[in-house]
């Protein structure tokens, strides 16, 4: 029997949770040599910004204790060549596809909307309030619950209403349910956690900095936990909101945590870099283990977790109940 | 494409670590330039990110090996070093842009400093299958860092070796040496793989003899495909503009003349979307 894995963001219907994290699928077409796109549930792009970036010096990357740190600086060909050559791309083939913007002001988030509002082949429009490594670093939206707010506000006054606006949210804040709160009132449909918290490592060798960018976004397995905490608490608060649950997410059980504390769909990011096919291998895994477990729907087991203690899950309840005419 | 190969045998080739493994997808698709991925570690690792391999040789046996060669350099390479023969490895490849061939039999002169050598002997088989004359110039800081010497003397019409302390060849850096082979052997071409600092002295001299070089860049990469955006290097396009490029799909092999070596690890400041360069189109 196999179990229905179909998801909602919002109103728009997934065939499956497990999505690509925004800045780990590139344009795509780098891992449709690989396998074919349309098994994900949705790809999400990088983050585009209105003019092409060259991005952060090398080195870029370090490895970390289960994990490695990036300081990429949203590296991108601008929203001109995104929309002339790699969106259309994407529609064409019917891939379901996230965009990531990123932008420095309120107006450059508008614009960017603007240009998106009427691209065919946009299925949901995810806001990145929290990259670490945007130059400006005076202006990470994602820590401040009325900044982040202004930008989901314009820019869901700005996009069609049947194109989801989710918000990007970034861990290091002293408050992500706040955050998440002020997101959601503003208009957000959903929620996307957990960006990379900052990190630094250092060379012994050279004395320096591993990163040229001196702190980077810490991604892998490390992080795992702390998406967790952020999706379970988000949940909690806001129990209504689609939650994407993005963070260290290498196998299905780790999704399926995920899926446990909240989230409807999955996003994985440096999980591809290990291995081309993680997105593939982990919608199975998620599958073999909600089957195991005597689920028949993903949407049963989202949240589940919350139960009070001493209660039996849902799922089993209702099993039992319609098996006694 | 990605293959669990098993390791056929290991060895110690100078300095260096090589292992045989049978991956007979990768030996299939390979041709020279090529490298390939691999997950370290084991299943349960904590490390995250692919390590990317030179490919030394390829062979049908077995329905095609590969021989990957490396230096230990940290926790990855130094678990790398200690598989066995029947242990299994996670292979992605081939993957990147090969080396260009003449179309027409050509003098090649082919350069390489440490283990940046190992990718040149593939290279030279498929230069001298169509009839182009070989020579390498082989360098390293020592002469058990000077790979495959006894390799190219076999199949080179000269081999020239130098080494930074005199223990072997000449002394001197491989760009010392390079003039003269270039001069003597009359050469239409140079191939090159070495460190950042070796390619850009090679690219230079190649310049000054007005012919072309092909550089196989060594830059550090996460994943090999293309998606994780860390191995970028500035690069002339045809265009004329410079854009940060990524080594593992866009290269590993670039004209030598087209990359802007003296800017590794910058941005500069022409370069497309550079900050503060450009208009910005923020209304």
């Amino acid at each position: 029997m196999s179990v229905d894995m179909r998801t909602f963001l919002a109103h728009v219907e997934l065939a499956n949770p497990i999505t690509t994290a925004a800045g780990c699928a590139s344009s795509g077409q780098e891992l449709s040599q690989f396998f074919d796109l349309h098994r994900l549930g949705a790809l999400t792009t990088r983050s585009i910004t209105m003019a092409p970036r060259a991005g952060r010096p090398t080195p870029r990357m370090a490895e970390t204790p289960s994990g490695m740190l990036n300081a990429v600086g949203l590296q991108g060909p601008g929203i001109e060549a995104f929309l002339e050559r790699e969106l259309p791309w994407l529609a064409q083939r019917g891939i379901k596809t996230i965009v990531s913007i990123g932008g420095g002001t309120v107006a450059e988030y508008s614009e960017l909307a603007r240009r998106l509002a009427d691209a065919p082949g946009v299925t949901a429009l995810e806001v990145n309030l929290s990259c670490p490594n945007m130059e400006d670093r005076g202006r990470v939206f994602a820590r401040e619950g009325s900044a982040a707010a202004e930008v989901i506000a314009s820019v869901r006054s700005i996009m069609r209403y049947d194109v989801p606006v989710v918000a990007k949210l970034a861990p290091d804040v002293a408050d992500i349910v706040a955050v998440a709160r002020a997101c959601v009132d503003a208009g957000a449909d959903a929620l996307s956690m957990i960006n990379n918290p900052l990190g630094m490592a250092i060379d012994t060798e050279a004395l320096r900095p591993s990163l040229a960018a001196v702190t980077g976004g810490l991604s892998g397995p490390a992080i795992l936990p702390l998406a967790v905490r952020c999706v379970w608490q988000v949940h909690a608060a806001l129990p209504g909101v689609p939650l994407i649950g993005v963070g260290g997410v290498m196998s299905g059980q780790d999704a399926f945590q995920l899926v446990l504390a909240g989230a409807c769909a999955v996003g994985v990011g440096t999980a591809l870099f290990h291995d081309p096919y993680a997105c593939l291998r982990i919608e199975r895994e998620l599958e073999d283990l909600l089957r195991a477990r005597g689920f028949q729907r993903l949407a049963d087991a989202v949240g589940l977790a919350h139960r009070p203690p001493g209660s039996a899950p849902r799922h089993l309840l209702v099993d039992t109940e319609e098996s006694t005419p | 494409m990605q293959v669990t190969g098993t390791v056929l045998t290991t060895r110690r080739v100078d300095a260096y670590h090589a292992l045989t493994v049978v991956a007979p997808g990768i030996a299939e698709r390979y041709r020279p330039g090529h490298f390939v991925s691999v997950a370290v570690g084991g299943p349960h690792t904590s490390m995250v990110t692919r390590r990317a391999l030179s490919i030394h040789d390829v062979k049908a046996d077995y329905g095609g090996t590969v021989e990957l060669v490396f230096t230990t350099r940290g926790p990855g390479t130094a678990w790398l070093a200690e598989r066995r023969a029947r242990d299994t490895l996670d292979l992605v490849g081939p993957l990147g842009r090969p080396f260009p061939l003449p179309r027409d039999p050509a003098h090649c002169v082919l350069v390489g400093s440490e283990y940046g050598s190992a990718v040149l002997f593939p290279l030279a088989d498929a230069l001298l299958a169509r009839g182009c004359r070989v020579d390498f110039v082989l360098g390293g800081a020592g002469a058990e860092r000077v790979f495959g010497a006894m390799r190219a003397r076999r199949m080179a019409t000269t081999t020239t070796l130098t080494t930074e302390d005199g223990s072997l060849g000449l002394r001197g850096k491989v760009t010392d040496a390079l003039p003269s082979v270039i001069a003597d052997t009359r050469a239409d071409v140079v191939y090159a793989c070495a460190p950042m600092e070796t390619l850009r002295s090679v690219t230079a001299v190649a310049m000054e003899f007005d012919i072309p070089v092909q550089a196989a860049v060594e830059e550090s990469m996460a994943c090999g495909i293309g998606v994780c955006m860390t191995c970028v290097l500035p690069v002339i396009g045809d265009d004329g503009a410079t854009r940060m490029v990524r080594a593992c799909v866009e290269g590993p092999v670039f004209r030598g003349e087209r990359v802007r070596f003296e800017d590794v690890g910058t941005i500069p400041f022409d370069a497309l979307g550079a900050p503060g360069g450009g208009a910005r189109h923020v209304s």
